[in-house]
């Protein structure tokens, strides 16, 4: 016994080494994203074999503990990104958090854009069951942001009270929010901040850092529903990304309050579009404009966003790969959401519900947020299609039942179009 | 918290600059003591283990202040985290502990026989008395570092050294993973049960990691003496009972404590101890002795009297609410506890409760009687 433990004290566990990626100067952007070295894992040594650092799994409902076995943790504890993001670090989230009340979380993130190559053996299968059957080896995600090919899209403001579409983007060549350092961090605050100074028209705006803040602008940013919290949600806070809160953080809108972006939250950005009311086509255009807008700009200073034919827009949670978009209203359903065939109807047509107050709430009187279901394996423009094909279908069942007239269960609706 | 890249080299890519915290709204030791130069000093260092400043700071960094004490802000690691970093922590030390130098001894002295008196508080007053401390196995890393083949590991040693407790000390462990609804409910009415913890000090420190895995309460039958495992220290060990007869507590503390330490160290197992320091915890306030004994009494005028504070810190004390450290007392009850736990003994720190608590209740009734206290006044200890 005291052999045992003598040869551990004696032990020494270092941890995982890295490339470096490029030297001090943070200016030139190109300089990070040109040499980093994609795929080459650095290794981790460990004073316990695999079988005894395994977690236990047993009460777990999430899709990272419905594909790890201890096989594949036993090939993959010991690997690291070249940044020296771990296997243990991309799923403390799911080990931390069993299940959620509503669903099936996902339970696992990356550090960095490297995670999802050197964790493939587990990413992959998550990245399967999460996105209905999604092959990332052999599948290739379509990028489309042409908003002129909406048909459609207005809906009947009697029922829609909002309309919002939002999607993510990663600076590449810095780590994820679960992983980047304080200076990473500022890094991508810096460069995005400087893009969206660029930004013109309609889409002229102004940065809010968190830190820097006035009383004032707290309370107005709250009072417009922009102001985003420190996270809260274990499944955020467990994977590490409110470290050092509110260090780097911010919020950018523009002067007409349509077009907004939350810096270093869940991800590097969040863009958002939003407007009362149903015109989602206005909304949606208003949103690739500003992507591209946006994406234009950071290229200029050498930058770019992390993106693969395979996965679409690299984001922090494999949830959100692909497009990483949700488009959804807030609309009043008061008969259609006590017909028993409501939640069948939403399956059919890729909707999903959630209470007004976002992912982690329940519905409060009759008025829900309808958003799609998919990310991953349809463009921008097909899941906002669907959105609103979606949304007018409920309407139309709506306006049935308000004059006592059936409603029908759609047949439903194919995925990877 | 072994989180992000600044538990590895890439930081190393910028400059300390860069990557220094920003501490302009900070309020805990930490905070206080760490300046841009020392960070730069220590930010490339870290323990045979892996542990990093970014590390032992996380927690600090994460939570400027809290409303009612003045948070230490840092947390080791491993034993080696306060001799690497010893350039922070040593002022850290010295500030929270009453000006304890980097050359001071730590005297230990678990001898209960050196206690004087202790076991006539009133129990119309004093409602319950308990004594507290933490224990650290040499060799293995502290919560915050520690992975889940370490916890495990010091949790099966924990239940075979408790489990060869007898007469009073003799109990049984209770797995937080496979724990019944029944002995929940009963762990829960004794008052025993510890939950995952909520205090944003200790989830920013990685503490909760991997909640509930390897974590568990060990009681003896008779519920007065009671172990934690692997909540925020390896071992908590607390003695405890309704009414004011501490002398009793303390003595069953000391020898429970005593036996337990025998039988770590005939598995081969040793507590993490030095000269300096005394007992090695996880967080730097609880070094030394890691005591803290503590009684919850009514003291419904005495509270509400202007001296009050005074008298407190006159006799080396500190109030918190019923619930524990981060609660505000209820109806006139608190819990008065010693404030040090390094530089003093086990006995001096239980001996200045017990006196203290005297003290408090002498005051407490003349205040009752519409009398003065003002020739009770304490010297400053």
């Amino acid at each position: 016994m005291a052999g045992a433990f003598s040869r551990i004290l004696s032990a020494r566990r270092s941890v995982g080494i890295l490339s470096l990626v490029g030297a001090g100067s943070l200016t030139a952007g190109y300089l990070l994203a040109r040499e980093r070295r994609v795929g080459a894992a650095a290794n981790v040594r460990r004073l316990y074999p695999a079988s005894a650092e395994y977690p236990d799994l047993r009460k777990h409902n999430n899709c990272m503990a419905s594909h790890l076995t201890p096989a594949v943790y036993a090939r993959l504890c010991d690997k690291a990104t070249p940044n020296g993001f771990t296997l243990d670090q991309a799923i403390q989230t799911g080990v931390d958090n069993p299940g959620h009340p509503f669903i099936k979380t996902v339970g696992m993130v990356a550090g960095d854009e490297e995670s999802y190559e050197v964790f493939a053996d587990l990413f992959d299968p998550v990245i399967k069951e999460r996105h209905n059957g999604y092959d990332s080896r052999s599948m290739t995600h379509p990028t489309d942001l042409d908003a002129s090919k909406i048909r459609s899209g207005v809906f009947d403001e009697r029922y829609v009270l909002s309309s919002r579409v939002r999607t993510g983007r990663s600076i590449r060549g810095l780590s994820l929010p679960p992983a980047c350092t304080r200076a990473e961090r500022r890094e991508v605050e810096r460069v995005v901040v400087d893009a969206l100074g660029g930004l013109r028209g309609e889409l002229t705006g102004r940065y809010y850092s968190l830190t820097q803040m006035t009383e004032q602008e707290q309370q107005q940013l709250i009072d417009d529903h922009f102001l985003f919290d420190k996270p809260v949600s274990p499944l955020l806070t467990c994977a590490g990304m409110a470290r050092d809160w509110p260090d780097a953080r911010g919020i950018w809108h523009n002067n007409q309050k349509t077009f907004l972006i939350w810096i270093n939250e869940e991800d590097h950005t969040r863009v958002i579009s939003m407007e009362k009311g149903g015109n989602m086509k206005r909304v949606f255009e208003r949103f690739c404009k500003g992507l591209k807008e946006v994406e234009k700009l950071i290229v200029e200073k050498g930058w770019e966003f992390m993106w693969n034919e395979h996965l679409g827009y690299v984001l922090t949670c494999p949830s959100n790969l692909g497009t990483g978009l949700r488009a959804g209203v807030h609309i009043k359903l008061p008969l259609m959401s006590k017909d028993p065939r409501f939640p069948k109807i939403l399956d059919n047509l890729r909707l999903q519900k959630r209470g007004t107050g976002g992912v982690d709430t329940a519905a409060v009187g009759s008025t829900f947020d309808i958003s799609n279901l998919d990310r991953l394996g349809q463009s921008e423009v097909q899941l906002v299609q669907t959105v609103i094909d979606g949304v007018n279908y409920l309407i139309e069942c709506e306006k049935r039942l308000e004059k006592g007239q059936d409603i029908r269960v759609p047949p439903p609706i194919s995925q990877f179009k | 918290m072994p989180f992000g890249n600044t538990h590895n080299q890439l930081k190393m890519n910028y400059s300390a600059e860069q990557e220094f915290p920003d501490l302009s709204k900070h309020n805990n030791h930490m905070a206080k003591v760490l300046t841009p130069d020392m960070y730069a000093g220590l930010r490339d260092k870290q323990t045979p283990s892996g542990f990093t400043l970014d590390d032992v700071i996380q927690t600090g960094v994460d939570n400027p202040g809290h409303p009612f004490i003045m948070t230490v802000g840092c947390v080791a690691g491993d034993e080696e985290t306060y001799d690497v970093f010893k350039d922070l922590l040593d002022p850290v030390i010295e500030d929270r502990h009453g000006g304890y130098k980097p050359t001071d001894k730590h005297k230990t002295d678990l001898n209960s026989d050196n206690l004087q008196g202790g076991d006539d508080l009133d129990p119309n007053y004093v409602l319950s008395s308990r004594v507290r401390t933490g224990r650290s196995i040499r060799g293995f890393c502290l919560p915050p570092h520690c992975s889940r083949g370490e916890r495990r590991g010091i949790e099966n040693l924990s239940i075979e050294a408790l489990s060869s407790l007898d007469g009073d000390l003799k109990g049984k462990y209770y797995a937080l993973r496979n724990m019944t609804d029944e002995e929940q409910q009963q762990l829960i009415d004794d008052h025993f049960l510890f939950d995952k913890p909520v205090s944003p000090l200790l989830l920013a420190s990685g503490m909760a990691r991997d909640w509930p895995d390897a974590r568990g309460i060990w009681h003896n039958d008779n519920k007065t003496f009671l172990v934690w495992v692997n909540e925020e220290d390896h071992l908590r060990v607390i003695s405890m009972q309704k009414g004011g007869n501490m002398r009793e507590v303390f003595t069953r503390f000391c020898e429970g404590l005593t036996k337990i330490e025998g039988l770590f160290k005939e598995k081969g197992h040793e507590f993490m101890w030095n000269e300096h320091l005394g007992y090695v915890l996880t967080c730097p306030s609880n070094l030394g002795t890691g005591l803290r004994a503590g009684v919850h009494v009514k003291l419904p005028n005495l509270s509400k009297h202007e001296s009050f504070g005074e008298v407190l810190k006159r006799l080396r004390l500190q109030k918190r609410g019923t619930g524990g450290v981060d609660t505000a007392a209820v109806g006139g009850v608190f819990d008065i506890s010693n404030a040090d736990r390094l530089g003093f003994s086990e006995v001096e720190l239980v001996q200045m409760v017990v006196d203290g608590v005297q003290l408090l209740v002498d005051m407490e009734k003349r205040l009752e009687g519409g009398q003065s206290i003002s020739d009770l006044m304490p010297e400053q200890k």
